[in-house]
Order: C-alpha cells, then sequence, then structure tokens
C-alpha cells in the first residue's frame, strides 16, 4: 500500500480552520492523518519500500484548488485547448478540480457529451467536472435534460459564454434545477444593452474610440437573476462578477437570505481597462475589464464573503483569435497558471487574508457546487497544492502548459509559485 | 526637413512643433494644387498604397491626389470587409503589400486600432486615414490649415464641436488638435451622442448648442449618420434638425467672422441648413482643397528626404 508523507508544511485548511505546520500522512491516495509537527511522535524510515516523502519545509500546504469557472475546449475546439493540455495547466497552477463550461461544438447538453468530457479527462490525474447546459444547444429556448446530465456527472449547469435573455427560461431553469439539486450558474450580461461594445464603457473607451459596455449590463442581469432566484427558491451562482453594483446587489441579496452564491476572476480583481490601451486584444474579455472602483468593491466583496470564490475564466483562445483587430478579436484570456499567484499578490498588498484567498478557491467552492473536494479531511482524497510563496516568477508564455497563450501577464514577474500538485495521493505535478 | 517618426497614427500623439511643421509645409505645398502643372519631383520613385476597409471617395481621393502631386506612384485598394471575414487577415494582407515594397500604406479601417496594428509589424510608413471612432488625423490637421488661413492663429480661439461626438473620429483628433494648438474646444450634441469622459480629451461639455455656439470662432459640424435612428441615438432627422442642427439664426450665436467647417459629405437639411453651407462663413470647400495640401505635407514629410533619426 503506497503511503505518502508531506513534512513540516504550513498547512492551511480554512474549511477546518486549520493554519499550523503539519505533517500529512497520506495512504491509498486518502489523507490518513494530519498531525501538527510539534505533536508528531511518529518515526518515519526514510526508504522504506511504499513511503514517499516529501520535505515541505518553508513551504504553504492547501487543499487542491477548484476553479468553479475553467473552458477546456473539448469537444470541438481542440486547436484552443484539449482536456489533456487543461488539465495539465490546472495541476501546474494547483488546481486538483476544474467545472469545465459546457460551450463546447457540441454543446454539453446529453448524457454522451458528459460522458466524453469524463472519459478524455480520466488519465489527467485532475477532477474535470463538467457543467452542463442549462438550455439545450445554448439557444436560451428550451431546458437541457439536467437530470440526465446530473446522472451523467454534471456539478451544475450554465448557459456561460452566452447571456439566457429569456427571464421566463431563467426562472423555469432555477426551478426546475432544484429537483437534481444544481446550482445554475449565470453569465450575466444584457445583449440589448452589450450592442456593438467591446470594452468597458468610460472614458477609456472613449479614448480609444471603441464601443462600450456599461456596468448596468451585468448590473440588470444580476438584479434580474436574484429575484429570480428569490421566486424560484433556485440555487444561483454569478459568474465573473465585474461590476461595483453587483457586488452591492449581492451582499444585499444575501443579507436577506436569497441562496446566491458569486465569483470574480484574478483579472477583474487586479487589472482595468486602462489594460486596453494600445487596442491589447489580451485585455479583451467578457465581462470586460471595469474601472479600479469596480476593482476595488471586487476586493471588499472577496474580503466580506459577498464574493464567495475565485474563478479563472480560463479561456484557451489561439492567434487565429487574438492577433487580430480588437473589435473583432474573441474574448477571454488563460488563467489557470498565474491565478493563485497573482491572488497572492492581492494578499500582500492587504486586500485580504490568505485563508481568504485560499478559501475562495477550495472550500467555498466545494461548498457552493456541493464537491467532496477543496478540503483536508482524513478519509477523504489527498488532493493537495504545494506553493512556495517567497518565490518570485516571470510569466514565460512558452513555458506554459495550455495549449494557448492569451495572457496579459506575459512577461510580468509575480510572487509564489506552485511547486507540487498531488491528486489522490499521486504526484500530478512538480516543478523542477 | 522630416518629421521623427515613421508613421501618423494619432493627433494625440503630436506635438505643438510637429503640427506646426506640417501645417507651414502644407501652406507651402498648397501653391503647386494651383499651377497649371499640377506636380512635383519630390517623391519621385516613391510608392503610396492607399489601403482602404471602408467606403470613401473624398479622403481616398484627396490622398491619391496629394501622392500624385508629389510624383510618387499611388495604387488604390479597396477591400470590402465582407470577403475580409472569411478572407486573410489584416495583417497577412498588410504583410503581403509590404512584400511589394511600398513607402507608405494610407490605411482606413472601421475598427479602432488597426493603423496601429500595421505600424507596429511594418517596416513602411503608415498614415491612418480614419478607425473606427478613433481617430482621423489627416482631417483634424486639414482643419486646423483651413482655420489657420483664415484667422491667423489658433491659439485662445473658441471651436465649437457640434454632433455625435461618440461615433466621430473627426471630433476626437478635432478635440486633441485644437487644444494642443491652444484653442478652447466646446462640444456639444445629443446625450445619446456624448460620450462618457470625452472631457479627458481637454474639451469643455456645453449642454446645448447654443450654449456651444455663443462667442464661438469655430463651428464644427460633424455628419449624421442617419441610420443611428433606428439604433435610438435620436428619434427623427426633423428633430435631430431642430435641436442640433445649424441655421442662420445659430450662426448668429457664434462670434462675427466665424469659420462653419463640416468634414463632409453633409447632410442638407439636417445638421447643417443649405444657406449656412452656402453661405458667406462657409469654408467646407476650403477644406477639400487644404486636404490635399495637408496629405502632401505628410507624404513628404515622412518619405522626402532622409529621415533625422534614420540618420
Amino acid at each position: 500500500m503506497n503511503r505518502l508523507v508531506i513534512k513540516g508544511g504550513r498547512v492551511l485548511d480554512p474549511a477546518a480552520g486549520l493554519d499550523a505546520v503539519c505533517n500529512i500522512y497520506v495512504m491509498a491516495g486518502r489523507i490518513a492523518s494530519i498531525k501538527p509537527v510539534k505533536d508528531d511522535t511518529t518515526e518515519l524510515l526514510p526508504g522504506a519500500p511504499g513511503l514517499d516523502i516529501i520535505d515541505a519545509t518553508g513551504m504553504l500546504v492547501i487543499p487542491g484548488m477548484i476553479d468553479c469557472h475553467t473552458h477546456l475546449r473539448e469537444p470541438g475546439y481542440e486547436y484552443k485547448e484539449t482536456i489533456a493540455t487543461g488539465a495539465a495547466a490546472a495541476a501546474s497552477g494547483g488546481f486538483t478540480a476544474v467545472m469545465c463550461m459546457a460551450n463546447t461544438k457540441p454543446v454539453n447538453d446529453s448524457e454522451s457529451v458528459t460522458r466524453y468530457i469524463l472519459k478524455q479527462a480520466a488519465s489527467t490525474g485532475v477532477k474535470v467536472m463538467p457543467i452542463g447546459a442549462l438550455t439545450f444547444g445554448h439557444k436560451g429556448e428550451r431546458l437541457a435534460e439536467m437530470g440526465e446530465l446530473k446522472a451523467a456527472g454534471c456539478v451544475a449547469v450554465s448557459d456561460d459564454g452566452v447571456p439566457v435573455a429569456c427571464a421566463s427560461i431563467m426562472r423555469r431553469g432555477l426551478e426546475y434545477s432544484r429537483q437534481f439539486n444544481l446550482t445554475v450558474i449565470s453569465h450575466a450580461e444584457d445583449i440589448s444593452l452589450v450592442g456593438a461594445g467591446v470594452m468597458n464603457e468610460g472614458a477609456v473607451s472613449t479614448r480609444l474610440g471603441l464601443p462600450g459596455i456599461p456596468n448596468a449590463a451585468e448590473d440588470v442581469i444580476i438584479a434580474r437573476d436574484i429575484s429570480l432566484a428569490e421566486l424560484s427558491g433556485g440555487r444561483l451562482h454569478l459568474a465573473h462578477v465585474s461590476t461595483a453594483g453587483g457586488v452591492a446587489l449581492i451582499r444585499a441579496a444575501k443579507a436577506r437570505g436569497v441562496k446566491v452564491t458569486a465569483e470574480a476572476t484574478p483579472h477583474h480583481l487586479t487589472l482595468t481597462d486602462e489594460a486596453v490601451a494600445g487596442y491589447n486584444t489580451f485585455a479583451k474579455m467578457n465581462p470586460p475589464l471595469r474601472t479600479k472602483a469596480d476593482c476595488e468593491a471586487l476586493i471588499a466583496g472577496v474580503a466580506d464573503g459577498t464574493i464567495d470564490c475565485i474563478a479563472t475564466d480560463h479561456a484557451p483562445q489561439s492567434v487565429i483569435e487574438k492577433d487580430v483587430e480588437f473589435a473583432t478579436a474573441a474574448n477571454g484570456i488563460i488563467g489557470l497558471e498565474t491565478a493563485f499567484s497573482v491572488i497572492y499578490g492581492l494578499v500582500e498588498a492587504g486586500a485580504f487574508s490568505l485563508t481568504t484567498a485560499v478559501a475562495a478557491m477550495t472550500a467555498n467552492p466545494a461548498k457552493a457546487f456541493g464537491l467532496a473536494s477543496g478540503a483536508l479531511r482524513v478519509g477523504s482524497a489527498a488532493d493537495i497544492a504545494i506553493i512556495d510563496l517567497e518565490k518570485t516568477w516571470t510569466v514565460e508564455p512558452s513555458e506554459l502548459k495550455s495549449k494557448s497563450k492569451n495572457t496579459p501577464w506575459a512577461g510580468k514577474e509575480l510572487k509564489a509559485r506552485v511547486m507540487k500538485t498531488i491528486a489522490d495521493g499521486k504526484v500530478i505535478f512538480q516543478r523542477a | 526637413m522630416r518629421l521623427k517618426r515613421k508613421d501618423i497614427l494619432t493627433i494625440e500623439e503630436l506635438s505643438r512643433e510637429e503640427i506646426e511643421m506640417i501645417l507651414s509645409t502644407a501652406e507651402s505645398l498648397r501653391e503647386v494644387s494651383e499651377r497649371e502643372i499640377k506636380k512635383v519631383p519630390t517623391l519621385r520613385g516613391r510608392t503610396v498604397i492607399n489601403l482602404f476597409y471602408e467606403a470613401s471617395t473624398r479622403t481616398r481621393t484627396s490622398f491619391e491626389i496629394a501622392a500624385k502631386r508629389m510624383s510618387a506612384d499611388a495604387v488604390n485598394i479597396s477591400v470590402s470587409t465582407s470577403s475580409v471575414v472569411k478572407g486573410e487577415t489584416i495583417k497577412d494582407t498588410a504583410k503581403n503589400l509590404e512584400a511589394m515594397r511600398p513607402d507608405c500604406i494610407v490605411v482606413r479601417h472601421a475598427a479602432a486600432g488597426v493603423p496601429m496594428m500595421l505600424a507596429a509589424n511594418l517596416a513602411c510608413s503608415v498614415i491612418n486615414a480614419g478607425d473606427g471612432a478613433h481617430e482621423h488625423p489627416s482631417q483634424a490637421l486639414l482643419d486646423m490649415l483651413t482655420v489657420r488661413g483664415r484667422l491667423g492663429a489658433l491659439e485662445g480661439i473658441k471651436v465649437a464641436i457640434i454632433g455625435d461626438i461618440a461615433h466621430s473620429r473627426v471630433a476626437r483628433s478635432n478635440i486633441y488638435g485644437f487644444t494642443r494648438m491652444g484653442a478652447n474646444v466646446v462640444v456639444a450634441g445629443p446625450p445619446t451622442m456624448m460620450p462618457p469622459g470625452i472631457e479627458a480629451l481637454g474639451c469643455v461639455v456645453a449642454p446645448d448648442v447654443d450654449t456651444a455656439i455663443k462667442g464661438a470662432d469655430v463651428v464644427m459640424m460633424l455628419r449624421i449618420q442617419l441610420e443611428r435612428q433606428k439604433d435610438a441615438f435620436f428619434p427623427a432627422a426633423r428633430e435631430y434638425s431642430r435641436f442640433y442642427g445649424l441655421d442662420e439664426a445659430r450662426v448668429r450665436l457664434a462670434k462675427k467672422g466665424v469659420v462653419i467647417l463640416h468634414p463632409g459629405p453633409i447632410n442638407r437639411g439636417v445638421e447643417i441648413s443649405s444657406e449656412v453651407a452656402d453661405g458667406p462663413y462657409s469654408l467646407i470647400l476650403d477644406q477639400v482643397t487644404n486636404g490635399v495640401a495637408v496629405r502632401m505635407a505628410l507624404f513628404y514629410l515622412l518619405l522626402g528626404a532622409v529621415r533625422e533619426d534614420a540618420a
């Protein structure tokens, strides 16, 4: 029986309220025990057969992170990313579980697509958790067969990438999903307000002469969907919140007991629309990068728990989509391999605590979607990330595992580096 | 004499000295167009490609005539955007054109930022002939040349720009240009067409057209795209004309001897009445004449003699 010991690291598990220097004992892929080093009298025989020892002295040891918003692009867009390359990117970023969005080709609106994704993911070591479509074909017209999707392995439903324009469909989706205990993830965007917009509407879009997308395009749908969650009793999760108004609406909804959770991305927390200057298509996303005031509101939202999760919205795009004029460039950036480091930058800047940050990428998404991952519990799968908080590194696109290289952090120096990622007790990634 | 830059992409990045240099050069070249033989040999052997992704008669013709009067060889390429969607990327098109060794590519495109993208990827000079709602530098230069020709100086004058500011590259370039030259720029138009943060470009937003025009030395009317009605930017041409159009009564609010400009083509009876467009204060046709001179100056300053920074 394989045994693994992770020795002497600072073990931080927000789910257990644990932050202490501990040894973690893993047996047969599961956590056998976690003992504070000062109380641990276990004698280890180095070199014993079947025993691996990882010295994590000086490292941060956290539950393997969960990304509740990833685009893996397979099936259909394998030239941008495959499940294998996306999973490799996840592992190199310290993620042991990723929830992949349904906007593949074909859309993941049936058991067969879900099963295909799970089959492709099986050998990656990363727990790929498909999100099924809310509506058939992402057309916004009739509900996808959520019961079948859940049975096949979907953990949530969403039309992400395409907003649900019709309020009544959203209402029925929130109602019907209750039967299967599925959370509905909303990509909140009023298409008529977006119009031809390609970036945040404000002084920067005016200067660049680019059509803008006002904050209101997101706020009105967040308000709508909160009302519908209230009406239906369904569980609503708001994807990639980007506006101060959205944060305020969610905070108020939570205060009156609405079953709503929300996520923010590392880029919406740290970058503003100024990044678009020079018509930089790596700063083009949906929702768009907003203003400093919005960043600050999102940070406050993470700090006070209004924003439960930090999710990457990892959106691989090839040069074909990005090396073109700004208006026609595709939205999105990759994020799995930079997420922790970018968020740690905010921790260092005093935006919120390390525990809050880790919770937003482990315990909170697990809670929002009812997942077994995201905690270091005795008996649970040994999904663990080991991070060197002191290590600085420069983002070199060619070194990234993702098949696409569309990152606005290319060439930037970041602090904190994922050194090892362990899933089910096996090292699925380690940095040389 | 030559500009210390490879490209003319925006007015935003031009210094006052550079604008002065372009305007004075244009003034001295204006006379070429008045000769019987309208040609100087200065740019013989140079090749200019006019790469237009947006329909244009006036601007494209103006660049072409300007190149020819300087003895450069000019080639026009009109690309319909629809064929581009299926075909090669604009960068590939430009790279292919560059392989034929032109000295300058003049580009117009409906997407803001395209000239910057080309300039960053091409060794030859790039002139922005209008990119989306971003900038149209040669238009602002010809407008400044026209006003300077009539009023003598730009310092301290009041310039009112009226109409669809949000979608106007002419407005943006002129706000940068006139303010850089020391003029005071006031803009006015329907609130639906007033972009947020336009003040950051250096202008003041007037509450209504009359306030903007009051005491103005220059009134520049922007073309209103009648198709914008269907996106609810304004209710009707009739209403637009009444509240935002320039008629003789409004002209009287301006300073005596006011200069009336319009980048063309004009919608008679909508943003400007025929009486005003054809009236004594209108310099609309002078703008067109000056357009050729300004573009001759740009070609000369980019392609003539050896660039100082290239020595």
